[in-house]
């Protein structure tokens, strides 16, 4: 501290640290995003490099080859069909991370509007909250087996299946905070300093939403990859000339008493990539929002 | 009432019968049972320049025709002239630019300032949002700005939670200053600060007044307060106002029991000093089913019969002195109850004890 009476007021202004060095403070505390998003980040990696990784063509059948099990050259063993497990799991990774990161992405940008919309504008909150109502009572597997007879088997379908049960969530959400917002006196002063609507809305409710959506967002992700799976498993997912975990595992199924590679890889690859989501989550809760963490 | 039926010139801010009434809802079909009559027929003017101090226990009502007159809550009945312009019927829109002519202070320095936007911004939102001034321009007013509410520039690049309760009322000064306003709206401004404190951000209040030929609302529950700032003082009863009338003549007499009682409660700084209290009993009664009559009868130490049936109408008792009290006449102001209660004036009624 300089030489100030007492009287006077704090008002040191620190420099603010180098950026590097901030990184590398919050990094130590915070293990947990870091661990995360390391798992995370390799899962991304190995996605978009997947013909680097694996050479091989994931859809090249080999009858001869079929039922061998992990071996210097086929690593994860091959399939029913002396398909090359390894290289499915690797172009695998691809599916579960698409359908994961645009579940999370549209179900949060959609629900954050409509959520931000009834939360604040009271006219449309109460027909708002009674779709949400009936949309999160049709199931997910339901809805998707639905739209799959009604159209064709496609990644877009499974994406918008998985979507939808999960708009209400976040709009739940975000109206629960907007709510609690909107009765705080600065919104008020933001309407007496001649604030306009949509302004209010970005300047002043969103920054206070940011925290617990990008909470959400991990949480809604790491379920769409699990919940992708699942149907891939029922075969209501992914088509299954696409290599997805769901329909390796689908398949190995049937095999797995003579060939547990078929399944287990797949599986390891998914609960590893479902960790890391909620790894990273877990910790961004902390991060973001102290109050939460103490709670837990 | 009589003295604001019509618009007259010379009154900034001029409010008529002001009524805000909250309704009850219950059941699944939120069906309306019943109201609060929280603000129920308030009238009053403010001249340029002028403070009116409206003082009040909590829960009268007092904070609600702050924001009515603002308009953050819309007003149930009654007329708001704004500088002659009627203001009460207008939707937000057409409100938002006079908004520009008043502004108001919060109560609560903490909750009143957005945590996420910084002091510099916060100050400089009104200009954008009015478009008086941009980038530079706009950095350069809010410095001006933050000297005059005695902070630093060096403060606008930090985050409300990094100043202290007085620092974040002058933040909050600085914001309603920031359009060039007529009236400022005070809702408690300062009874969220320590004493020292508030004596800092009173005086800087009444600096700038003198300064911008500022009209003041203040809004109250500390008599000392409003002695202190005010030119007239307005005392509210459960949505009502009871007594207006300049500062002197409430403090020195007052005319309405409930005056009476209000003054006898703020303590003498002076050990040899004591002054008989007027000890009210029971609690205000609900806003929801107020008393019939007189709203004070309940509680008054003179009631009569007559108080509970019949509402008393606000009598001028003296020039520029209104009272609602049927113990008062038009133009005969009476100092009885100053007499056998013992004055309760501040500056010359403590008697020895």
């Amino acid at each position: 501290m300089t030489a100030t009476t007492p009287a006077a007021v704090i008002d040191i202004i620190e420099p603010p640290k180098p950026i590097g060095q901030q990184i590398v403070e919050f990094c130590r505390r915070n293990t947990t995003v870091v661990f995360g998003s390391i798992l995370l980040l390799s899962m991304v990696i190995i996605a978009i490099f997947a013909p680097f990784f694996a050479p091989g063509d994931p859809l090249a059948l080999a009858p001869a080859r079929r039922l061998r099990p992990p071996s210097e050259t086929y690593w994860f063993g091959t399939d029913m069909f002396g398909r090359d497990v390894f290289t499915r799991t690797i172009y695998g990774t691809r599916i579960s991370l698409i359908v994961g990161i645009s579940v999370s992405f549209l179900s949060t940008l959609i629900g954050l509007v409509i959520g931000m919309l009834s939360g604040y504008v009271r006219m449309v909150d109460a027909i708002v909250m009674r779709i949400m109502d009936g949309l999160m009572a049709i199931p997910g597997i339901l809805l998707a087996i639905a739209m799959m007879a009604l159209t064709k088997a496609s990644v877009e379908n499974v994406v918008i299946a998985i979507t939808i049960p999960e708009i209400p969530r976040v709009v739940r959400l975000v109206r629960g905070v907007v709510l609690q917002i909107r009765e705080q006196p600065y919104i008020e002063a933001a309407q007496s300093i001649g604030t306009r609507f949509h302004r209010i809305l970005i300047k002043h409710i969103l920054p206070n939403i940011m925290a617990p959506l990008i909470v959400q967002a991990t949480y809604i992700c790491a379920a769409a990859v699990l919940i992708e799976a699942g149907l891939s498993f029922l075969g209501a997912g992914t088509p299954p000339n696409i290599p997805s975990w769901g329909n390796i595992m689908a398949e190995g199924r049937t095999f797995f008493q003579i060939a547990f590679w078929i399944i287990l890889f797949p599986g390891l690859f998914l609960s590893v990539t479902v960790l890391a989501i909620n790894l990273l989550g877990d910790g961004l809760r902390d991060a973001l929002d102290p109050r939460l963490a103490r709670r837990m | 009432m009589a003295e604001a039926a019509s618009p007259k010139k010379g009154h900034l801010l001029e409010v008529t019968d002001l009524k805000k009434h909250f309704p009850i809802r219950k059941g699944i079909f939120s069906r309306i049972t019943g109201h609060v009559f929280a603000v129920d027929g308030v009238s009053f003017t403010i001249g340029h320049g002028e403070t009116l101090g409206l003082v009040g226990e909590s829960g009268c009502g007092k904070s609600t025709v702050g924001k009515a007159i603002l308009k953050l809550l819309e007003p149930t009945a009654g007329e708001v002239h704004l500088n002659g312009k009627k203001i009460s019927d207008l939707n937000q829109l057409e409100m938002r630019p006079h908004r520009r002519e008043m502004q108001v202070i919060f109560q609560d320095p903490y909750s009143s300032l957005n945590p996420r936007m910084s002091a510099g911004d916060i100050v400089g939102e009104p200009m954008y949002n009015y478009g008086l001034a941009f980038g530079k321009e706009k950095e350069e007013k809010t410095r001006q700005l933050f000297a005059k509410v005695g902070l630093r520039a060096e403060h606008m690049l930090k985050y409300p939670h990094e100043f202290s309760g007085g620092q974040r009322q002058r933040l909050g000064i600085a914001r309603a200053l920031a359009v060039n306003p007529s009236l400022i709206i005070g809702d408690e401004p300062v009874s969220a600060l320590d004493v020292s404190v508030q004596a800092q951000v009173i005086n800087l209040m009444m600096d700038l007044q003198k300064e911008f030929n500022l009209s003041y609302l203040f809004i109250a529950h500390d008599l000392a307060v409003v002695e202190h700032i005010s030119h007239r003082v307005a005392v509210m009863y459960l949505g009502k106002i009871v007594e207006m009338t300049d500062k002197r003549s409430l403090f020195v007499a007052p005319q309405h029991p409930y005056t009476e009682a209000l003054l006898s409660a703020v303590p003498i700084p002076s050990p040899k000093m004591k002054r008989k209290r007027i000890i009210l009993t029971g609690d205000v009664p609900s806003p929801i089913r107020p008393p019939p009559g007189c709203r004070f009868h309940t509680r008054c130490p003179y009631v009569m019969d007559h108080c509970k049936v019949a509402e008393p109408p606000m009598k001028e008792v003296a020039p520029g002195h209104f009272v609602a009290c049927h113990l008062r006449q038009p133009g005969q102001a009476m100092y009885a109850i100053a007499a056998h209660a013992t004055s309760s004036a501040r500056t010359a009624g403590a008697t020895e004890h």
